[in-house]
């Protein structure tokens, strides 16, 4: 790693990508200025961003650069040291966590969150379950997007392969019908076939639906390729936020902080 | 033979008491991972209740339903005001509050309803059906024990299986943060887990009692037997608990029934049996091999 890039963080200009903005402007989901810590060690370190709407914002880095606390603060899984962050202009810093899937917004937690001991129906339905009565119809849509899984219906969720579980639990996500789903390393584990139909997927549910899409990923390349924007992120401070064509044409950050 | 089908008999009516107490511990283990040394005086404090309504007039089944909806209210008052400050953190600090709670409530019994033997009433008679000439050694108080435990178990099931909040409740079990991050209230959950394993807890010391005598400690030997059901089951595995209390309950009646002396090896058995089955499976008979999740 080198000093010298993380010691500030660079924004350039990138239209919509730029970072930093006010609580009142655009952005779905905004972050201002987020400190978290696990005791001492301080995870993140000020970090602004914005995820607009109808996007993919991906956020990148290293093991331990801070992403996947970035999502859990986001959350309010982990509660931030200080800074706020805002969903749709509401400050959503201190809500519960049991609350934010009613805000609109879904998070898929590191590790597929499947749970293992029901079966794939029961999974679906517990997503759902906030929303009171849902219709047979938002079930089979799910099933139509993954066939896979609705061959296993039945199974209990810890017999599905690691690609499965991931349809799985992007499909639980969607029944709650969230504005902006938050996803955490969705590509671990996965072939690279499996990641690429998964992203694909995603790309089309943004475009053709208004999903919007927080991603974090270490697989930088797979995630900029599908990503509008990228936010890199490095021992918990925002290093550089662009478009990702940009990120992608960087080779010295490309080689400094994503590893390809 | 007749001597057998009556050894028999008692071994499963006793048995499905081990059984549900074994299973309000399940219950609250596959919840919280704590295990509620508590539940045994729990228990004895909503017989009491049902006891002190009993002597000031009120009829047998009135008692039982008030005993159990005070469980269940005891229940859920233990996990919000007691549980909810150690869960999650060291599993010692669970075991010596719930330890400590035994203790307490054992002490509160015997102050506000004394610490004499009391004798509880049961709502049937302990003589066998007769067909004709003989008679059966099956009695009515048996079959309303094994009806009783067996429609608590049956509802407990329909409640998982078929309804919204058993769904939510299970789902909390397995995976505290993934059923929060979907929006169930974890909480909530936990505490009418809790409160629902207390009236289970409580129906085992109600049934117990029925036809004997009871004193603040009159649940001790209860709480042994259900523990190592539970144990034996696998501690996970509601279906464990059931088959675990079964087997004890069988193995101590023909113990007890067959033995020379047999009646003073009872618990000593129970635990050569716990010992036996950990030695050849020590997660228990019913354990998963599946890892939790955090």
């Amino acid at each position: 790693m080198t000093e010298a890039h993380g010691a500030t963080a660079v924004s350039r200009s990138g239209g919509s990508a730029a970072s930093g903005g006010t609580a009142t402007t655009g952005g779905l989901l905004q972050v201002e200025d987020l400190t978290s810590s696990y005791g001492p060690v301080r995870a993140l370190d000020g970090v602004s961003l914005t995820a607009e709407a109808g996007r993919i914002t991906a956020v990148l880095g290293a093991n331990g650069a801070g992403k996947t606390t970035l999502l859990r603060t986001i959350s309010g899984l982990v509660r931030p040291v200080s800074g706020r962050v805002l969903l749709e202009g509401h400050d959503i810093t201190k809500a519960p966590v049991e609350s934010m899937v009613a805000k609109g917004m879904a998070h898929v937690p590191e590790g597929r969150g499947v749970i293992a001991e029901l079966t794939v129906d029961e999974n679906l339905r517990v997503g759902s379950l906030f929303r009171g009565k849902v219709g047979k119809d938002e079930f089979d849509r799910v099933y139509d997007l993954f066939p896979r899984i609705a061959e296993r219906r039945n199974n209990a969720a810890h017999t599905l392969s690691g690609g499965e579980r991931q349809m799985l639990v992007i499909g639980r996500a969607l029944l709650a019908q969230p504005r902006i789903l938050l996803l955490d390393e969705p590509s671990l584990g996965l072939a690279p076939r499996i990641v690429a139909q998964i992203f694909g997927l995603l790309r089309q549910l943004v475009d053709s639906e208004g999903l919007s899409v927080l991603l974090v990923e270490q697989n930088a390349r797979s995630a900029l390729s599908v990503a509008d924007v990228g936010v890199v992120l490095n021992l918990g401070r925002v290093v550089v936020t662009d478009s990702a064509s940009t990120l992608m044409a960087d080779e010295d950050l490309r080689h400094a902080y994503l590893g390809f | 033979m007749d001597y057998f089908v009556n050894v028999t008999i008692t071994g499963l009516t006793q048995g499905m008491i081990y059984a549900a107490f074994a299973l309000a511990l399940v219950l609250i283990w596959r919840s919280t991972r704590i295990v509620n040394f508590a539940q045994g005086s729990m228990a004895a404090a909503t017989t009491f209740i049902a006891l002190s309504l009993i002597q000031a007039g009120a009829s047998y089944w009135v008692a039982l339903v008030v005993a159990l909806a005070s469980g269940f209210v005891l229940g859920a008052i233990v996990e919000r005001v007691i549980i909810r400050p150690v869960e999650g953190g060291p599993e010692l600090n669970a075991v010596i509050v719930t330890l400590g709670l035994f203790v307490a409530i054992q002490a509160a019994i015997a102050i506000i309803f004394g610490s004499s033997f009391q004798s509880f009433p049961t709502p049937f008679g302990v003589r066998g059906f007769e067909i004709g000439e003989t008679t059966i050694p099956l009695t009515p108080t048996s079959l309303y024990v094994i009806g009783a435990v067996l429609v608590t178990m049956a509802l407990l099931v329909a409640l998982f299986r078929f309804t919204r909040v058993g769904l939510a409740m299970r789902a909390s079990a397995f995976s505290q943060e993934v059923a929060r991050l979907l929006g169930v209230k974890v909480g909530g959950m936990l505490t009418l887990g809790w409160g629902l394993a207390a009236v289970v807890g409580s129906l085992s010391g109600l049934l117990i009692a029925g036809g004997t005598f009871v004193y603040p400690a009159y649940m001790d030997s209860l709480i042994v037997f259900g523990f190592v059901a539970a144990i034996i089951g696998g501690l996970d595995s509601p279906v464990g608990a059931i088959v675990g209390g079964l087997i004890l309950g069988l193995a101590l009646s023909y113990v007890s029934g067959y033995a020379p002396r047999g009646s003073a090896l009872v618990t000593i058995s129970a635990l050569v049996i716990l010992i036996g089955v950990l030695l050849v499976r020590p997660g228990g008979l019913f354990s998963s091999t599946t890892a939790r999740r955090a």
